[in-house]
């Protein structure tokens, strides 16, 4: 790269940045492996009241589950085109991987509506109290991976449009979304399937 | 190729060191020393703290039946001491030598993220202030049919369920008010900066690493920072996850650790001790390092089995996930369970054993230079073995479960956690004290400083191993005068006072010899490791040419060579060596291109408080002011461009292509 300082580095020959975000999504794992498990525990324990099953709806859950799995797909075209510097395909499927994320997003806030008004609440057993915690952590991270692809997106308005070497770029995003959907693969089996 | 993050405000720093003074540049910097510097201080401050609540603690307990403070003061009194040695000081004093030395012992410029950095700091500075802002606001209710019924005063409004926030004691029934929330979320806050320097220093050590310095040829003290991190990096996330529910449970009326709700009281134990017994390790590797570097130097020989101590370490911190349940041997687990803990919890001793080993084999036979780091070293050696004993007598679960919650469990813990943690790094701050400030500090003080701590420190300590084993029941306000332990109690005061007046001496000798210690020579300690190499105090780029290794101890080999025999001798032209180092450190041929200041790092740090006040007291306009400023911050660092475009200066008017390194 052009303004190279010569001062020698990257002897794992893995860029620094990127290694960097690959130590911070091994620390993500541990954050919702302890928030699984903590699930796993309560799961087998008697609690009163509703249950999810009782309030769930797998084919709605199962669809926007679809819908995140697919913005992973446009999230590699975003990136493949970024690569042949196709910087307008690239926006629009920023936008795509954006928006799906949105609806999966949606989704989840009208679930988490429906549960509370069939009378599954935060606080109604420790079950509901996980459920709660467990999806909404995933959720979160969710919005704060749309912000960013929005953010991404406007970067990439400007006259120069995106590069894959610079900035909080397109790749190290694109490996956070994957990661966020790789977690929501093993939620939805653990709570809704199983 | 390099990816130092550069944000937009330019400073060049030229072939001289730059004058930049004054708080701002301080506010602003995002140079690893002054960092580590800032770190020190802030946490030597809360030292200060924490030892002050010490005090008090002690006065309580120098004679039977006292009511210097009430219950509810002792409480938080108990619950703030740990909780400040522990965060706000002995990990932030680690990460204060992890700043200022991982960058010069491998050879580099400045850490791989140096904004990070900056943000790691604020956030630790923003959580200190946060949980301590609770004597200010903060409340602690009378639990029903509790102790409370006297008025609580400020000092009374802390944080009072203990450092570990067993539950349900910590939780809202019995520890009603708001103080318990501040010391959850001050925590969480506390535990975002140390992931956020545990990404920063693994990525540095993996990837900034100067041509030839492989991993085996790392300063020990660069491999317990790398052990640390990996340690903070995977054990922080347990504890955040717990503290959340903690928050849930006290703020929206779940239910995860109340057995009302189905909750499980003990689940809070594991995950609380599943990051608890690893912190214990993040407070003792950083001063394994220090011990590491300070002992050879100082012996005039190489480190005894440098490999072994390596792995001894890594073994300490692979060991350390799997023995937190030692800590609940008392609590209701299955006896298998017992078992295999109390295996776990002597074979984590071997590892230790062995490093024990390797410092004796490395003292052994050498030519010892009897100096104030090599006296705290050598202190905490001994120190450290006491502690670590008692340690492993815990692994007897019968015997465990009569010492649980006794005072001999706080003599055990000091032990190892003053006496090995504090011990090392008082070592480490006299043996860095040349390179960081350029001065030497004074001996005679030093020494007096060390007498005086090691003698009070044991008569502090020491007593409790048999005030426990006789019953004294810890974080108990009182006792009673037939029980007959108001001798020894009162010895452990005075005690506590000498080493008040210990911490006193090294103050007056830091603040002495910062302004009228010698000026320090090149290489004062004819010592091994490259951070030696450069002038002292260090320049502000650091290396002024990359350093390239050739072996482990390199600036020593440069010195040494061997005679027939393997003893070291110098070699000739050493004298001549050192003056070139110290003329070319101090003047590089090129003109070096530095990170600059930022003050995002610091915007976004203090956002985080803000959050936390408006969970505590369900507030928009809180939380608004927080998000506004999370955003100002992330907004502001995001947009400053990445590849800087520097501009040519008429002092350097070739600076285009002398910008290339090397």
């Amino acid at each position: 790269m052009s303004d190279a300082h010569a001062y020698p580095h990257e002897p794992t020959g893995v860029e620094t940045r990127k290694l960097g975000f690959w130590i911070f999504l091994s620390t993500e794992i541990l954050f919702f492996g302890t928030l699984i498990t903590t699930f796993l525990i309560f799961k087998g324990r008697d609690f009163p009241g509703i249950k999810l099953t009782d309030v769930y709806d797998i084919p709605f859950t199962s669809v926007s589950s679809f819908v995140l799995l697919m913005s992973s797909l446009t999230m590699v075209l975003a990136h493949n085109a970024l690569e042949t510097d196709d910087q307008e395909k690239t926006r629009v499927w920023l936008l795509a991987t954006a928006m799906l994320g949105a609806v999966f997003l949606a989704g989840q806030i009208y679930e988490f509506t429906e549960f509370y008004h069939k009378g599954f609440e935060l606080s109604t057993n420790i079950f509901s109290s996980t459920f709660y915690v467990l999806t909404g952590f995933h959720g979160l991270h969710v919005f704060v991976g749309v912000v960013l692809l929005l953010a991404l997106w406007g970067v990439g308005q400007r006259q120069r449009g995106l590069s894959l070497n610079e900035g909080m770029n397109l790749e190290f995003i694109a490996l956070y979304w994957h990661f966020v959907d790789i977690v929501w693969i093993v939620l939805f089996t653990v709570v809704y399937l199983i | 190729m390099t990816k130092i993050i550069e944000p937009k405000k330019q400073r060049n720093i030229f072939s001289r060191p730059s004058s930049e003074t004054g708080v701002w540049s301080w506010i602003t910097t995002v140079d690893h020393k002054r960092i580590g510097i800032m770190y020190g201080y802030a946490a030597f401050f809360f030292l200060l703290v924490g030892g002050l609540e010490a005090l008090l603690l002690r006065i309580q307990l120098s004679q039977p039946d006292n009511n210097f403070l009430s219950a509810a003061e002792y409480n938080a009194m108990f619950t703030m001491h740990g909780t400040t040695m522990i965060f706000l000081a002995i990990m932030p004093i680690s990460a204060a030598f992890f700043n200022y030395l991982l960058p010069l012992q491998i050879g580099a410029r400045d850490v791989a993220f140096p904004r990070l950095n900056a943000l790691s700091f604020w956030i630790f500075v923003a959580g200190g202030l946060f949980l301590y802002s609770t004597f200010l606001f903060g409340t602690a209710g009378a639990p029903e049919g509790g102790y409370l019924d006297e008025e609580v005063s400020r000092l009374a409004s802390a944080p009072n369920g203990g450092w570990f926030g067993y539950q349900p004691n910590a939780g809202l029934r019995y520890s009603p008010g708001t103080a318990m929330d501040y010391w959850a979320i001050g925590l969480q806050i506390l535990g975002i900066a140390s992931l956020v320097s545990a990404f920063n220093f693994i990525t540095t050590i993996l990837n900034m690493r100067t041509k030839g310095m492989r991993l085996m040829r790392m300063p020990v003290f660069t491999w317990m920072t790398f052990a640390v991190s990996f340690l903070l990096a995977f054990s922080l996330p347990i504890i955040a996850i717990a503290l959340f529910f903690v928050t849930f449970d006290r703020q929206f009326g779940t239910t995860f650790f109340l057995t009302e709700g189905g909750g499980d009281p003990v689940l809070w134990q594991h995950l609380f001790w599943l990051f608890g017994h690893p912190e214990v390790y993040i407070l003792i590797l950083p001063a394994f390092g220090i011990v590491s570097e300070v002992l050879p130097t100082f012996s005039r020989k190489p480190l005894f089995g440098y490999p072994a101590i390596v792995f001894a370490g890594f073994g300490i911190a692979f060991i350390g996930f799997g023995v937190w349940a030692h800590h609940m041997f008392a609590s209701a687990i299955s006896p298998v369970a017992q078992a295999g803990f109390g295996l776990s919890t002597m074979i984590i001793a071997v590892p230790t054993g062995v490093k024990i080993f390797n410092w004796l084999g490395t003292i052994w036979g050498g030519k010892l230079t009897l100096n104030t780091p090599m006296l705290f070293a050598l202190g905490f050696i001994g120190m450290f073995v006491i502690g670590g004993l008692s340690g492993v007598t815990h692994s007897v679960v019968p015997a465990d479960t009569q010492q649980t919650d006794t005072y001999y469990i706080v003599a055990h813990f000091h032990y190892v956690l003053f006496g090995g943690a504090l011990f090392g790094i008082f070592s480490g701050l006299y043996f860095w004290f040349p390179k960081v400030w350029g001065r030497m500090y004074n001996e005679t003080m030093g020494k007096i400083h060390f007498w005086l701590m090691l003698i009070g420190f044991n008569v502090t300590f020491g007593p409790m191993h048999w005030l426990g084993l006789q019953g004294q029941v810890r974080r108990t306000w009182v006792y009673a005068e037939e029980t007959n332990l108001g001798f020894w109690n009162l010895i452990v005061t005075i005690g506590a006072f000498i080493l008040a007046v210990a911490i006193l001496v090294f103050m007056a000798n830091w603040i002495y010899s910062r302004r009228k210690g010698e000026k320090a020579p090149f290489d004062p300690w004819d010592a091994r490791t490259i951070e030696w190499s450069i002038p002292s105090p260090t320049p502000v780029w650091n290396f002024s040419k990359a350093p390239e290794i050739k072996s482990l101890d390199d600036f020593w080999h440069q010195k040494y060579g061997e005679d027939e025999d393997g003893r070291a001798v110098r070699r000739e032209g050493t004298d001549e060596l050192l003056l070139k180092l110290e003329e070319e450190g101090l003047n590089p041929d090129e003109e070096i291109h530095l990170p600059s200041p930022s003050y995002f790092p610091l915007i976004l740090a203090f956002g985080l408080p803000f959050l936390g006040y408006a969970v505590i007291y369900k507030s928009i306009p809180l939380a608004l002011i927080g998000v506004i400023l999370l955003l100002i911050g992330g907004f502001g660092w995001g947009t400053e461009p990445l590849e800087e475009e520097f501009e040519t200066s008429e002092e350097t008017p070739d600076a285009k292509e002398s910008s290339t390194y090397e």
